[in-house]
């Protein structure tokens, strides 16, 4: 079998739509288990006392990782067919420290203010409505941060070819890197926890 | 209050791990299928891009970042993967919250804070996290989760970042979550 299927043209764009509404809901649905519709879950992976963040997107980017890699070695996946958002350096560094404030600041990301709004959370509502607004100015500014945003241009660059390490090593590493996370999560969260355990209430 | 009592209680989060690897069958389902990762503020660009479209579209067409969201104008904004994505995250989120009783409207705080100036927060910190999203072409979803499991140099870089920036300031804003 060829995969990715879309790309080897076994559905229209128009059933893609439907695959898209689907897979939606299963990511919404795994994101509300873990608590991401909770703003008080999400901001405590800052504070220690909570390391749910770190351990669901770890755990989650080794699961797709592992199977992305045995699927290409059995020749099952065309890994060069999975779309890869180009690398600017500069761009994706101040995003995402800038992300990285408005995070601990409202709590949300836009996945999981998304999960907030339907369950109820009215600050999730506020984060949606503030990112929605953030786009806007971004989009307003956008013709005076157009050199910007384009610089540091990479391309299509991965971690193998940046680093010069084969896939299944570094697929290796990631995977040890990201166990010795979540022992050191496990160690935090006891330590801060109890530190936090009043004002946590 | 009594009702309350009687009610059945909200169920407990899912273990961390067993919902990271949820996630993680989620995410590498949509590689296998689609030959693309997950996504959240693409399709709220979208949105953005369509309201503004729909004041000025003249204006709209001759700037950069809402041009590329219009394409080439025959296709509705809204004919697009990430949205129809969004709206099954919106689904999936509610039936998972409905079936464990977490359907409950409220503003999550710490106790040092009072409501409003959560919500001033939480707009404030969205604005911001909307900003970020779009200079590094993507958020959590299509850039950390998604590149992180490809690899994709750009999106650790950015993953590390938010880390960074969310540690760095998370002194600043402990009184409204501890």
């Amino acid at each position: 079998m060829n995969a990715p299927f879309y790309k080897y043209d076994i559905f229209s764009f128009d059933q893609s739509l439907i695959i898209a509404f689907i897979i939606g809901i299963a990511f919404g649905f795994f994101l509300e288990r873990a608590g991401f519709g909770s703003s008080k879950k999400l901001a405590a992976q800052f504070y220690f006392y909570d390391m749910t963040v770190f351990k669901v997107m770890f755990t989650a980017i080794i699961t797709a990782m592992l199977g992305l890699f045995w699927l290409s070695y059995f020749g099952f996946v065309n890994i060069y067919l999975i779309e890869l958002i180009p690398t600017y350096v500069l761009p994706q560094l101040i995003g995402g420290l800038i992300f990285g404030v408005g995070f601990v600041m409202g709590g949300f990301c836009p996945g999981t203010c998304a999960v907030a709004v339907t369950t109820g959370k009215i600050d999730g509502l506020f984060t949606l409505f503030g990112m929605m607004f953030g786009i806007f100015i971004f989009g307003e500014g956008f013709p005076l941060i157009e050199n910007f945003y384009y610089s540091t241009n990479a391309g299509e660059l991965t971690l193998t070819e940046y680093l010069n390490i084969p896939y299944g090593v570094l697929v290796f590493i990631i995977v040890i890197i990201a166990l010795l996370g979540f022992y050191g999560a496990e160690i935090l969260e006891k330590k801060f926890s109890k530190k936090y355990e009043k004002l946590a209430r | 209050m009594f009702k309350s009592i009687k009610e059945k209680k909200a169920e407990p989060f899912m273990n961390p791990y067993k919902a990271g690897i949820g996630l993680g069958l989620v995410l590498l389902l949509a590689f296998v299928i689609m030959g693309r990762g997950l996504g959240a503020s693409g399709a709220f660009t979208s949105l953005v891009t369509a309201g503004v479209n729909a004041v000025d579209s003249v204006h709209a067409q001759n700037n950069g970042m809402y041009s590329s969201y219009i394409g080439d104008g025959k296709v509705s904004i809204f004919k697009d993967w990430l949205v129809f994505e969004v709206l099954g995250v919106f689904a999936g989120g509610f039936i998972s919250g409905f079936f464990a009783r977490r359907i409950k409207k409220d503003v999550e705080h710490g106790p040092r804070i009072t409501n409003k100036k959560r919500l001033f927060f939480a707009f404030t910190g969205g604005m911001i996290m909307g900003i970020g999203a779009k200079f590094a072409r993507g958020c959590t979803s299509g850039q950390a989760l998604t590149g992180g499991a490809l690899l994709n140099a750009g999106s650790w870089i950015f993953m590390l970042a938010i880390f960074a920036g969310a540690y760095a300031f998370a002194y600043f804003f402990r009184r409204q979550w501890i």
